[in-house]
């Protein structure tokens, strides 16, 4: 048994309901018991759908499980092809279903219904939703073109130069992390380039679009969770390559070009000028109009400006899905100018890459799906701003950080109506106003620092958000804590105070501490408890926390 | 002055029902919810409880899902995630649960009830949480009492939940030395109780609430107890309140002014509170609820409503919705019908309407079309994709999730079925 609080991903017959629910012409006939129809909310209500998901739950309820559970698939699954007369139908079962073992996946495949059937196996005590989603796709994808696949070793014919080379989008899914608009800014990128898109899959695909998927000269893995196993497969049976660059970020972006350009065997040269354009904030009249310029991000531009200065060093802790992770890892330090003072993924199949990154920067990685010990982490590394998941949004608000979401999993104010890709140019721009918005605004921040005293503006008061400060928690360790509107650094002092046994505050040092602004408090408490505990300084005067400034630095 | 006559107060019919009321008894894939989202308002009722589910990924799921919309500095709720060694039999469960419920009592010290909540796995693979529960408390008791219910799917439908959690309450109410006095049964929002507990001063009737504000504090139960049912949901609560010694009143509801005059009525006469008494301490609400209403009655006269099976709630709401809406019932579907706790109800609609019991959600959204009713009450699976068919709908675990008992939340509760309407008569795009 594992305490969760809160889960960053969630079965995997989830994740598989993502890839029918995306797609059109699937129907899938899940085994489960009354109750897991929750499942059709997070479609309906958080990706406010119009249509109910294709799903068929047989919603057993504990009277049936002394009768024939397995005849309920039998009559779900006759009913839905009746009803639906779906293309393909999955068949597979939740967590509770697994437990009694109707295999319904064989019981569907005896019925003889003139249509594909799927049977999909998640284990869903070891497996999680991200890896449901990937397998089923795998499993779709590979049972639709396995009759297709040429004899091993047969190379690709040359595409006919006159031809536009031809992509295909796989990964993005029903609930994504803002899907819906990257797919339409990374069709744009690859029309800028010449790149005709030929399927997209599995959002907005049909079976028979699926059954086209090798036409493509090759693939993009646009959500390697989602797609990196079946853009494998893909490449091992029709020798497609996978452009394996997720263009999250404005050099991330300018990679995945070149990469294409390198793949496809076209010149990309142009396009990669053109993006380069906004770096030095060559405003004029089109720039302002509709007719914007849209190949080229404004990223580069209010990140040089002097406002941005003071983002400098600005210590950022990332979390999320691999993909989102490192993306953000790279826009952090490389585009805003941040300082990543730790980063993690719950998607323990990328870990190796995760870990290269944390490593660059003198970093451990955090490889978990467990909210504590994140939480636990983030306390540790006193960061001024998280950028994480929906489950972030608790630990910061504990804590009293800024934060911004940057990563499923999400909650329906993370599916807004406005254009809000992450990918691509636009996403660049849509990620600056995103990740600069919760942090204090220059001026404030400044004022603050100077004048403690003021009863508006209070210390963590950050009026652009119209938040009042958090209350400050009293540590149980400071007999003397005044209750000063602060951001409380309980959770970063607690496991600390164990951790340098024998170390007191005296009260000017104490005072003094109150001073610093309450953003950077937490990581100068640690630093300088640290230095007096390595000088065996027992009791931090005014004088200790002054000398620790002089030796660490800022 | 002289008062007012208030309302008519139904005859609470006392005879056996009659026996030819048709109800469609259906079966087939239910979209309702498992008991385990009673958590989500259960959670804010008893500040000083924590709920930790033993189950699988999917329940942490379900109930993220719907609370994880708020952020929580400190969670009330949890999940204790059943692994693959936790099937195989290689972990011994309970020294598991041990373990997780150590490392959570140490997170959260405040904590005073600990609630141990089953779910379809943990029932399936029959882990005995009442025994855990028992092993527990002779550990952390009295610092500490652990509690233990189910809220599966299997066996609870939504609302349920509530019934099995104040149910596990039940056994450690204290003893009240039998003296009479009324319990007031089911989660109401915090302004609705203390008005309920005004009207009941005036009536000079000892009251208390269950469940409490706050879990450490029970209310006590005898022989003297008097039942008085605030939701119609609490099936087993009630049965396990009756062996405890105490009587149900058997009543219709308080929704609308109809149902609340009715409910403190039952209370009053066993009380013998005398109609003066009563008639004075009701006047001004009844008065103002009047006046109220009758704004949406206007809206929502002559209008078709179809029900769809949530919470247990909606036979009182049709009742509520044809006598003093005037609205025309197509289908009120209910996952769940108990004759005990719902005669008082039925005996007030229409004669004819069209009870079902249970639910084959395809059939049953076929039918609806059919009618094309003028608003349906749905769950949020159903809401959107009616919408987008052209039907106005209510969805319906709001109404869980809104102070709507009471005089005064009567012109609340028709708002709440006029809304829908209303915003599509202003829309334009």
């Amino acid at each position: 048994m594992e305490l969760t609080l809160w889960t960053y991903e969630g079965p995997p017959h989830v994740g598989a309901m993502r890839i029918a629910t995306g797609m059109e012409g699937v129907h899938y006939v899940l085994h489960a018991p009354q109750g897991d129809t929750y499942a059709d909310l997070l479609f309906t209500m958080i990706e406010r759908r119009d249509r109910r998901p294709p799903v068929t739950y047989t919603t057993f309820q504990a009277r049936d499980l002394g009768g024939d559970t397995a005849e309920m698939v039998k009559t779900s699954v006759r009913d839905a092809y009746e009803r639906f007369k779906p293309q393909v139908m999955l068949v597979g079962e939740s967590c509770t279903a697994e437990l009694i073992q109707d295999q319904p996946g064989s019981l569907a495949k005896g019925m003889n219904l003139p249509i594909p059937i799927v049977s999909l196996e998640l284990p869903a005590y070891s497996k999680k939703e991200n890896w449901g989603a990937s397998e089923t796709l795998y499993h779709l994808v590979r049972t639709l073109l396995l009759p297709v696949v040429p004899p091993p070793n047969t190379p690709r014919p040359k595409r006919d130069p006159q031809l536009r080379p031809k992509a295909n989008i796989i990964g993005p899914t029903a609930l994504g992390f803002r899907c819906r608009d990257d797919i339409r800014e990374v069709i744009k990128l690859l029309a800028e380039i010449g790149v005709d898109v030929n399927v997209v899959a599995p959002m907005g695909a049909t079976p028979d679009d699926l059954l086209r998927i090798p036409d493509a000269d090759f693939n993009i893995c646009l959500y390697p969770e989602i797609a990196l196993t079946t853009c494998t497969w893909l490449q091992r049976s029709f020798a497609q390559p996978t452009i394996k660059t997720v263009p999250i970020g404005v050099g991330a972006t300018r990679d995945f070009i070149a990469e294409i350009g390198k793949v496809a065997d076209i010149d990309v040269s142009e396009a990669l000028k053109r993006s380069q354009s906004d770096t030095l904030g060559n405003w004029d009249v089109s720039r302002l109009s509709t007719a914007a310029n849209p190949n080229a991000s404004r990223l580069p531009w209010y990140s040089r400006s002097v406002d941005s200065t003071y983002l400098t060093g600005k210590r950022v802790f990332i979390f999320g899905d691999a993909t989102h992770a490192l993306a953000a890892a790279r826009i952090a330090t490389e585009e805003l100018g941040f300082t990543l003072v730790g980063i993690g993924t719950y998607s323990r199949e990328f870990a190796r890459e995760v870990r290269e990154v944390a490593k660059k920067h003198g970093l451990e990685a955090v490889i978990s799906d467990d909210y504590l010990a994140v939480e636990a982490k983030v306390a540790e590394a006193a960061p001024e701003l998280v950028l994480g998941t929906q489950m972030e949004r608790h630990i910061a608000k504990r804590l009293g950080i800024p934060c911004a979401v940057i990563s499923a999993p999400i909650h329906v104010q993370d599916v807004p109506a406005r254009y809000s890709p992450q990918m691509g140019w636009e996403g660049a721009n849509v990620i600056f106003d995103s990740w600069v918005h919760p942090l204090m605004m220059g001026l404030e921040e400044h004022l603050i620092g100077m004048f403690k005293e003021d009863f508006e503006f209070a210390e963590g008061h950050m009026s652009h958000l119209h938040t009042a400060p958090a209350q400050e928690l009293r540590s149980p360790e400071s007999a003397i804590a005044p209750t000063v509107h602060a951001v409380s650094n309980q959770a970063v002092l607690t496991p600390l105070a164990q951790e340098v046994e024998g170390i007191t505050w005296s009260a000017d040092g104490e005072a003094e501490l109150k001073k610093i602004p309450f953003f950077v408090r937490g990581k100068i408490k640690r630093n300088t408890e640290k230095f007096a505990s390595d000088r065996g300084i027992t009791s931090i005067t005014v004088e200790t926390l002054y000398e620790a400034k002089a030796a660490i630095g800022k | 002055m002289a008062l007012e006559p208030c309302t008519e107060v139904p005859a609470i019919n006392t005879q056996k029902i009659n026996t030819d009321l048709a109800v469609l008894k259906e079966r087939g894939q239910r979209e309702v919810f498992c008991g385990l989202t009673g958590i989500v308002w259960l959670h804010r009722k008893m500040q000083d409880a924590f709920f930790l589910v033993v189950g699988s990924r999917t329940c942490a799921h379900l109930i993220q899902s719907a609370a994880g919309v708020m952020i929580f500095a400190e969670p009330r709720f949890g999940t204790a995630i059943l692994g693959e060694r936790d099937l195989a039999g290689l972990a011994d469960a309970n020294e598991e649960l041990d373990r997780v419920v150590d490392q959570l009592l140490e997170r959260r010290p405040d904590i005073g009830t600990l609630f141990l909540v089953g779910s379809c796995p943990s029932e399936v693979i029959k882990l005995d949480l009442a025994k855990a529960s028992e092993r527990l408390n002779q550990r952390f008791f009295p610092k500490v009492r652990i509690l233990n219910y189910s809220g599966s799917g299997i066996e609870t439908t939504f609302t349920q939940g509530e019934d099995a959690c104040l149910g596990s309450m039940v056994p450690v109410l204290p003893h009240s030395q039998d003296e009479p006095s009324l319990m007031v049964v089911g989660s109401l929002a915090d302004v609705v109780e203390d008005q309920f507990q005004r009207l009941f001063d005036k009536l000079g009737i000892p009251v208390s609430f269950f469940p409490p504000r706050r879990a450490a504090k029970l209310p006590p139960i005898g022989k003297g107890t008097k039942l008085l049912l605030a939701q119609p949901f609490l099936s087993d609560t009630v049965r396990s309140l009756i062996s405890r010694g105490a009587t149900l009143l058997p009543s219709p509801y308080p929704f609308g002014i109809e149902g609340t005059t009715a409910w403190l009525k039952t209370a009053a006469d066993a009380w013998n509170v005398d109609k003066e008494k009563f008639e004075e301490a009701i006047a001004p609400q009844v008065n103002r609820a009047k006046i109220a209403l009758e704004r949406y009655r206007q809206v929502l006269t002559g209008r078709k409503a179809f029900l769809f099976p949530d919470s247990q709630l909606e036979i009182p709401l049709a009742r509520f919705l044809s006598r003093e809406c005037g609205m025309e019932l197509v289908e009120v579907g209910t996952p769940y019908i108990d004759r005990l706790l719902m005669d008082s109800e039925i005996n007030l609609l229409p004669v004819g309407t069209a009870l079902s019991e249970g639910q084959d959600v395809e059939k049953q959204l076929d039918r609806c079309r059919e009618a094309r009713p003028d608003i349906t009450v749905c769950g949020l699976g159903l809401a959107n994709p009616l919408e987008a068919e052209g039907m106005a709908t209510k969805w319906s675990i709001e109404l869980v999730f809104s102070p709507i008992h009471g005089y005064d939340q009567a012109a609340d509760l028709a708002e709440l079925f006029a809304r829908p309407l209303e915003r599509r008569r202003r829309l334009t795009v």
